[in-house]
């Protein structure tokens, strides 16, 4: 499976292949000079080649415009403006900063205690997400693919992807009615004998509550793609797999794990690389100072340090080497499945 | 069911059926939970004795929000938002997907154009540069351009659409083409009318993504007559009655009732749940049909 083939600058610079210049076939006896002169044809005819394009094509492409400004104003804008983390950031000033100050609001960090804290929570947090969040979803694909009515089967389907498509805010407030002191969690606490617990306010329960929701928010959609993988698999091959005597366990085993495979491995790529992301909206609705300790993450964090105290240079650092670090991730992640499995997103 | 299945077998799939039904509750129940507190009278919350059923029913707590002005300009708002980010976001979303979805023969430098929009998927700008450019630099902030904005094209969306257009049948367009027609009228009046499950499912992905949003408000909205209904709710589920009048005002006290809460709650995800049940089939091809595509 590819989310697209043609990813960042596949075919600048190719420069042969051209049959008005026939350099690819020309490049035998040639002296510098000619090669040179060829290249430079080259160049031109390419350049020539555009233009003829958009002389002819025009309309297509202004189709690009639109998306394309809208792009460069509310994406390429912000990211340039990630050199404040660089530069002295004042208020009312040019989003560009005022001066420049290298390294230090990165050394501001580094010497941050509490950086190294919301640091820690995010890697844990993130941690637990994926090593949940990603499993899970592939034991509900395949356990859902065991049940044999269509209709239930649908409906169990249809009924769990409904929490990936409630607001956050939502979400939010139904874990705080959920558990608060007379909600239902503690009522069943009570009913078994024990004591009624202020859950949102426990440091040691926030990546619990917070991994817990995400269970209940991502199961069902993220088993779509599984269950389209699952689907595709051909059924001969779990008559041949019975015929040679293979039950069901070691069908799915050696039929559907391999079948799903090329799935999961895309899936676990993208999930590696937002590693770091933890979900900012759900711990920013669910924290507050008693669970600091445990559920600040960074980008709570730098939040707070940037719109909440005006330390915009400084909250940008942090954001930028967090989003150098995800980016790497996702980067490595590609990499290494490329190498390992042969499969990647690009 | 096949007759050669090993007791093992048949057992697990009793057990498996159980699962499924437990984790249809377990999806069901907090929906439920807030339906029942909705209805019931807050003496019986607080004393926790609401579980799935309403204690005390009354719809007096409905009738409260529902005469409520400000919960009307909250949920005007967002009605607002929602068309508008839509028709928005629709618009820029097609047009860069029907062009990317050209061959390189045609679209010179694709490869450059598809980068640069996909780069930005992985690597974003960040909140304070974002803040920072939407207040200084666009002077947008406290406008409806700012919640509109932001969520506007969806990359992620628009590769679907783009997988989409790649597998329409190329030859129409090449005959319309012949026939003299231009780019803008085979786009128009052949791709359009082709695409209308694609449009359809991108139509109800933004739609959805406009009704739940509730930072892009929180963080660039100050006036309280601007927020969507989502922030309102934001306001009222943390206490938070510095944020925007509206709260403070609502409650007459910093503590509002959980029937209050589990009113507006329901009341804003109410919309959602009505049209889901007709319109997920159109969520689950959108998104096979971004994957499909080998």
């Amino acid at each position: 499976m590819e989310i697209d083939s043609q990813v960042p600058g596949g075919e600048t610079g190719r420069i042969g292949n051209n049959p008005e210049t026939g350099i690819a076939s020309a490049q035998g006896a040639m002296s510098v000079e000619e090669y040179q002169e060829k290249l430079k044809r080259t160049e031109v005819s390419k350049f020539e080649s555009v233009r003829k394009s958009l002389r002819k094509d025009w309309q297509l492409y202004t189709f690009l415009i639109l998306p394309v400004v809208y792009l460069i104003v509310f994406q390429y804008l912000p990211m340039i403006g990630n050199v404040i983390a660089f530069r002295r950031f004042v208020p009312g000033g040019s989003m560009l900063g005022q001066e420049f100050v290298g390294l230090r609001y990165f050394e501001m960090f580094w010497n941050d205690r509490t950086f190294w804290r919301v640091f820690r929570n995010t890697l844990t947090i993130g941690g637990y997400t994926l090593l949940f969040n990603f499993p899970i979803p592939i034991i509900f694909a395949l356990l859902l693919n065991e049940v044999k009515s269509i209709k239930f089967k649908r409906f169990v389907q249809t009924a769990s992807y409904l929490p990936h498509f409630i607001s956050m805010v939502i979400v939010a407030g139904m874990i705080m009615e959920m558990l608060s002191a007379s909600g239902i969690v503690n009522q069943v606490i009570e009913w078994f004998g024990g004591n009624p617990t202020i859950f949102l306010q426990r440091a040691e329960w926030f990546r619990t509550i917070y991994v817990g929701s995400e269970i209940w928010q991502r199961t069902g959609w993220g088993a779509i793609l599984y269950l389209a993988a699952l689907t595709n698999i051909d059924p001969n091959l779990y008559e041949a797999a019975a015929i040679d005597g293979a039950g069901r366990l070691k069908q799915t085993w050696h039929v559907t794990l391999p079948g799903i495979m090329p799935t999961i491995i895309t899936l676990l790529i993208l999930n590696i690389g937002n590693f770091m992301n933890v979900g900012f909206e759900k711990v920013f609705l669910l924290y507050n100072p008693l669970t600091y300790e445990t559920g600040d993450v960074i980008s709570t964090y730098l939040y707070r340090i940037g719109l909440g105290s005006a330390n915009f240079s400084y909250a940008t650092a942090i954001g930028l080497a967090q989003a150098v670090i995800g980016f790497i991730l996702v980067m490595g992640a590609n990499l290494l499945s490329r190498k390992l499995t042969n499969r990647s997103l690009w | 069911m096949h007759l050669n299945d090993t007791k093992g077998y048949k057992i697990f799939r009793v057990v498996n059926i159980i699962v499924m039904i437990l984790i249809v509750i377990a999806t069901f129940l907090p929906f439920v939970n807030i339906v029942a507190q909705s209805f019931s009278s807050e003496r019986y919350i607080t004393a926790g004795e609401v579980f799935l059923l309403p204690r005390g029913f009354n719809v007096d707590t409905y009738r409260a929000v529902l005469q409520n002005q400000r919960f009307w300009i909250h949920y005007r708002n967002t009605i607002v938002y929602t068309v508008v980010g839509v028709a928005i976001a629709m618009f820029l979303t097609t047009l860069l997907a029907y062009v990317l979805s050209k061959p390189k023969t045609r679209l010179k430098g694709k490869g450059f154009w598809v980068g640069f929009a996909v780069f930005t998927m992985f690597f974003a700008g960040g909140i304070i540069p974002t803040y920072i450019v939407y207040n200084n630099t666009l002077n947008i902030t406290n406008t409806m351009w700012a919640v509109v904005f932001p969520l506007a094209l969806s990359i992620y969306n628009m590769l679907i659409m783009k997988a989409f257009f790649e597998n329409l049948p190329t030859a129409l367009e090449e005959a319309a083409s012949i026939d003299g027609m231009s780019t803008y009228g085979i786009f128009l009046k052949i791709i359009l009318p082709l695409s209308k499950p694609i449009l359809a499912t991108m139509t109800l992905f933004y739609a959805v993504a406009y009704w739940n949003a509730w930072f892009q408000a929180f963080m660039f909205l100050n006036e309280w007559t601007l927020f969507p209904v989502t922030l309102f709710l934001r306001n009222l589920i943390s206490g938070a009655t510095a944020t925007g009048e509206a709260a403070a005002a609502e409650a007459g006290s910093t503590q509002i009732a959980s029937n209050v809460r589990s009113v507006a709650m329901f009341l804003t995800v109410l919309p959602i749940i009505m049209v889901y049940p007709f319109v997920q089939k159109y969520f689950v091809s959108g998104i096979m049909l971004g994957s499909v595509k080998e």
